[in-house]
């Protein structure tokens, strides 16, 4: 038996749905409407696990479903090394998401992360303290700035309402999920050219840690259904 | 959960190898001089982070109580050096044997480490990094291991002496670790000193021209702890940036030639009072190297046999400002370097607030050298 983990609600789940009825795969909630249990038409030998898109990650790392559906941010703000724990099938087109860096729209001494770089060594020397980034998106954020070797800043943590840090002198910048970027411009910020950290989607992805020992043949088969290159898994 | 790379060695004969051979790392040190200390496991994290800054979230273990965020120490050195510069007794020699804990990498699958280390505190510089140096290469002798060694110092002095603004060498400097920005600063400074004014001409007109409060004001509301006097101090800096000469392509050279320096310490120091000749700051550097390597050689150590890279420390050893060196088993590519050890002074200088110690530290990795031996 394969098990396939999808978002339990909302329109991640409609999206995932329609996704596989297109591929010829009928996904359905079984029982009421209520009830966190479904049931796969169009293949053998799978089964559906409804979960919340953010413990995708984790069970797809625990190996307790062989295959899920989440978006990309959550994978790759999960783990340190995301290719130890799971491999892409297919983006699927919805659940689009940028996370960017912003800046206040009045530094207009700031366009690129090579001037952010520079006014955190200055800010560090006048204001005493690194310069605060708030965000959500922890390991994210840090491995991009870390890849594009920029010094002298320190990530706050903010769960909500993360526009609002700088305004509320909690933060000098911030990096967060935006979709048109109205929130930003609301609170008088803009995006850096080059703070593009991550495009995600909702995307397929199949755990490097689950027994795959009975799972190979329904793999196979939805592989061929959904028109993916099927992983040497197991 | 396993040691690091040996299996079965929480106990039995292999445990015992490894028990074994941190008690006689840690004779040796004795033996040089050291006493033993034993730094907390459990360290305040705002020192690191004010340190290393974000990424050592990426590479330790924190974790948070009533009195803030605490860290799993990543490495010794820290805990001992705030240790030496509260007691302030010096010269002083330190051993210590224990854990480490650093997250998984892409290069690293283990948690948990063992490291046994050697610390000294002594104003003279050349003889404490030849004990140190010295000390490591006569206890790893028996497992005939490849040796790599550099010199920040030389770098640093490289960068000091360019003909160029105190702002573009703090920058220099500041990045020296990160090699692709600072290569980016290097030709920016340089060759692209001209495109980058170019690019940035708008802004620069603005500051010369006095519009900057203006065009700050009218770019969006004023959010934040940073001020509009900060814009416009940072749009000033970029006008006498603009100002500023481009380095001289020699001077840029002379940088890159200091970075390819190879060769044992015997054939580098044939090279060194042509160096010496271009500037007094790096005169002075090449006393230190000359004064290490005669401290080297009265050790009975071999400068022809000792190999020297003028990048070696760059990207890893991050706090290392001077004499640095690395002990590598070239036919085990799943081992990292046996032991790595070097001068860190502006490390001091930063924990002790301004008040600096001259050091110089290495540590040695027991499990590893037992799994050199456990093919």
């Amino acid at each position: 038996m394969l098990k396939l983990g999808v978002p339990s609600k909302g329109r991640l789940q409609d999206a995932t749905f329609q996704w596989f009825a297109d591929r010829g795969v009928t996904l359905s909630r079984s029982g009421s409407g209520r009830e966190y249990a479904g049931k796969v038409d169009g293949v053998a030998g799978v089964e559906l696990v409804l979960l919340s898109a953010g413990e995708v990650p984790r069970e797809l790392s625990a190996g307790r479903i062989h295959l899920g559906v989440t978006g990309l941010d959550l994978i790759e703000e999960k783990f340190n090394v995301p290719e130890r724990e799971v491999t892409a099938l297919a983006q699927l087109g919805f659940g689009h998401a940028d996370l960017v860096l912003a800046v206040p729209d009045f530094w207009i001494d700031v366009d690129t992360l090579e001037d952010l770089d520079a006014v955190a060594a200055a800010f560090r020397e006048s204001h005493g303290h690194r310069l605060r980034i708030a965000t959500k998106y922890h390991a994210l954020v840090r491995k991009f700035l870390t890849r594009h070797q920029i010094a002298d800043y320190m990530l706050i943590d903010s769960q909500g309402a993360t526009e609002g840090t700088v305004k509320n002198l909690t933060a000098e910048a911030i990096a967060d999920i935006t979709t048109s970027g109205e929130t930003l411009r609301a609170n008088h910020l803009k995006i850096l050219s080059d703070g593009l950290i991550l495009a995600s989607q909702a995307t397929l992805f199949a755990s490097k840690n689950a027994d795959w020992a009975q799972a190979r043949a329904p793999l196979s088969e939805l592989c061929t259904l959904l028109g993916v290159d099927c992983p040497e898994l197991g | 959960m396993e040691r690091a790379y040996l299996d079965n060695a929480r106990s039995g004969p292999v445990r015992d190898r490894v028990a074994a051979e941190t008690t006689r790392l840690l004779q040796g040190f004795e033996a040089a001089g050291a006493v033993q200390v034993d730094p907390p496991a459990l360290l305040a994290a705002d020192t690191l982070l004010d340190l290393y800054g974000e990424h050592i979230r990426a590479n330790a273990y924190l974790t948070r109580d009533d009195e803030g965020e605490q860290v799993l120490r990543p490495d010794f050195t820290v805990p001992i050096a705030q240790q030496h510069m509260a007691q302030a007794a010096e010269p002083a020699r330190y051993a210590y044997a224990g854990p480490v804990w650093r997250k998984q990498s892409e290069e690293a699958r283990n948690r948990e480490y063992l490291q046994v280390g050697l610390e000294i505190y002594d104003a003279d510089a050349a003889n404490a990094d030849a004990d140190v140096f010295a000390t490591v290469a006569g206890l790893l002798a028996p497992y005939g291991l490849s040796i790599a060694t550099g010199d920040m110092g030389l770098v640093l002095a490289a960068i000091d002496s360019l003909n160029t603004s105190d702002i573009r060498k703090a920058a220099l400097r500041r990045h020296l670790w990160r090699p692709a920005r600072f290569q980016m600063l290097l030709n920016r400074f340089g060759k692209g000193h001209a495109d980058w004014v170019a690019e940035r001409s708008s802004l620069i007109e603005l500051s010369l021209s006095g519009q900057s409060a203006k065009a700050i004001k009218s770019a969006g509301k004023a959010v934040g702890l940073r001020s509009v006097k900060d814009v416009e101090t940072r749009l000033a800096r970029l006008a006498k940036d603009a100002d500023t000469p481009p380095l001289e392509e020699a001077e840029v050279a002379l940088i890159a030639q200091v970075l390819a320096l190879t060769g044992s310490l015997a054939d580098v120091l044939e090279h060194l009072p042509d160096l010496a000749a271009r500037s007094k700051q790096l005169a002075t550097a090449v006393e230190q190297f000359q004064a290490r390597s005669d401290a080297l050689a009265g050790r009975g150590l071999d400068l022809r046999s000792i190999p020297f890279e003028g990048s070696f420390g760059r990207t890893r050893l991050e706090y290392y400002d001077g004499f640095v060196f690395g002990f590598h088993a070239p036919h085990r590519k799943d081992l990292p370097a046996l032991a790595t050890g070097g001068r860190y002074d502006a490390l001091t200088r930063q924990l002790g607030q301004g008040r600096s110690v001259p050091a110089v530290g290495a540590m040695i990795r027991p499990e590893a050298l037992i799994a050199l031996g456990e093919v």
